[in-house]
């Protein structure tokens, strides 16, 4: 953890410092030939819950978890001799987390609870403004102890003559491992030693490992494909000087391993399983959102969402911020969020599913519910720069409280800092 | 089922009218429209919240964010 902290403060001194050599051109109208540094985000994110259903204890026992992420995104562009402009993004997120459930996964507690999440990811994206289009390209790959994903993307945009109206497509796919690490029950006998753990995987064989450790924990366990095959299209248009809207419309068909190893799920008569899903999903999210400027000072920002998905959930999502200047480049946006889901097919609460189910999970994530979000985002992005420093543009700090009526609580604060 | 119907279709036909009774608007006329604050994509200060949204709540989607690959989510 100290180790992350020392990293992002370094980042950000080697950002400020590389700003402040960096010559900007005369004209806004200048293209450099070169690749050049557009803009910088730094995003970190702090995330705390408490909760009692745990999936990996069967639907009861703590679900208290905490998270804390660093992102940094990088925008380079040039432009080409045809006069089009190449954009080329890089993004690298480090997430730590402790999850106090993890301890459990086996039976006496001695689990590690913590771990780390590394996400590079990079793309491509070349605009031609001549035909109001653009075409990109990108990688992605998340790694952590237990899952690994590799993910490439498409996509491609067109804009009317006008520059009101606008169609994006994208398609996206994931190809996940789930590494098998399951509930110290499920192996024939268990020696816990001082750090060191017996696990038995789904096939049958059996690792010794130092604990859950990010690089020795799965080496050696098999692993479950899960793929994921999404495309999104939207369309934006510009109603008027005042309101502009987009519709989203998502269609994601996932295969393979969909639950997590894990979970456990008990019984009416007593007796431990471990979680079983379908190897198939296909999810319909359709969004909305609807942006107005009412007056000179107070913008209302909304969204919905309706979703539904093979496995039986279907849920509507409605937000709604309302950023109001206090200056020109001051802006504070309390909002409100709203979500409400009913159960999966699958899903049945501890000691209620039966030998019967042939698919049966006690993830309250699957669960019928309702959940709410409500906070506060700051903005500032004053025109020359804060702290005296030009080319730090902008910071937004937005804290968010959520809770859900299956008595989980949560708490979220974020910092975007962004230098161009 | 049929309140479900109800819901979409109103959503649809506000959409409709929404774009169906669009004014031409200039370049020179979109200050309000390109304030940072009416960018019709979610904040990346937001990126945070969508993603515990989408490991803590089963729909995921048409925001972004997540749609279930890439994580451990749902």
């Amino acid at each position: 953890m100290r180790k992350i902290c020392l990293t992002v403060v370094g980042l950000l001194l080697i950002m400020v410092h590389a700003f402040s050599q960096y010559t900007a051109p005369a004209s806004g109208e200048y293209k450099s030939m070169n690749l050049k540094l557009e803009e910088t985000n730094l995003v970190t994110t702090y995330y705390s819950q408490t909760g009692n259903h745990s999936p990996v204890t069967g639907g009861i026992g703590t679900q208290q978890l905490t998270d804390f992420a660093n992102i940094i995104d990088l925008k380079f562009v040039k432009w080409d001799i045809f006069d089009h402009k190449h954009s080329l993004d890089f993004e690298l997120g480090v997430d730590h987390h402790t999850a106090a459930s993890s301890a459990y996964v086996s039976k006496t507690g001695a689990s590690k609870t913590g771990g780390t999440r590394i996400y590079p990811s990079l793309s491509w994206t070349k605009e031609n403004e001549a035909k109001r289009s653009s075409f990109g390209l990108g990688l992605a790959y998340s790694g952590e102890y237990n899952y690994h994903s590799l993910g490439m993307n498409m996509q491609f945009s067109k804009r009317s003559k006008d520059n009101n109206r606008e169609f994006n497509f994208k398609t996206n796919i994931f190809l996940d491992k789930v590494t098998l690490i399951e509930p110290s029950e499920f192996q024939p006998t268990t020696s816990t030693t001082v750090n060191t753990v017996v696990i038995t995987t789904a096939s049958g064989g059996r690792v010794t490992t130092s604990g859950y450790s990010a690089s020795g924990a799965s080496s050696g366990i098999p692993t479950s494909p899960r793929n994921t095959f999404a495309t999104s299209m939207s369309l934006s248009q510009v109603v008027n000087q005042r309101m502009q809207l987009a519709v989203i419309a998502d269609g994601v068909a996932q295969t393979g391993y969909l639950g997590l190893p894990f979970h456990r799920v008990y019984f009416t008569d007593g007796s431990v399983h471990i979680e079983a899903l379908p190897e198939t999903r296909f999810k319909v999210p359709l969004g909305l959102r609807l942006n107005y400027f009412a007056g000179d000072k107070l913008i209302i920002r909304t969204y919905y969402r309706y979703y539904t998905d093979s496995w039986g959930i279907h849920a509507h999502t409605a937000s709604i911020e309302t950023p109001f200047k206090i200056t020109p480049f001051i802006s504070v946006s309390p909002f409100y969020r709203y979500y409400v889901q009913t159960a999966a097919k699958y899903f049945a609460p501890y000691m209620a599913h039966t030998a019967a189910d042939t698919y049966y999970t006690s993830n309250y994530d699957y669960s019928a519910f309702a959940s709410q979000t409500e906070g506060v985002n700051l903005r500032i992005a004053p025109p020359k720069g804060l702290l005296g420093t030009k080319h730090f543009s902008m910071i937004e700090l937005r804290y968010a409280h959520y809770n859900q009526t299956t008595e989980l609580n949560a708490n979220n604060i974020t910092m975007n800092l962004k230098f161009k | 089922m049929q309140k479900k119907s109800i819901v979409i279709g109103l959503c649809v036909m506000a959409t409709a009218l929404s774009v169906t009774s669009c004014r031409p608007v200039k370049a020179y006329q979109k200050s309000r429209i390109n304030d940072a604050e009416m960018q019709l994509s979610a904040r990346k200060a937001e990126k945070g919240e969508m993603n515990f949204q989408a490991y803590r709540e089963g729909a995921s989607g048409a925001n972004g964010g997540k749609v279930g690959g890439g994580c451990g989510c749902n």
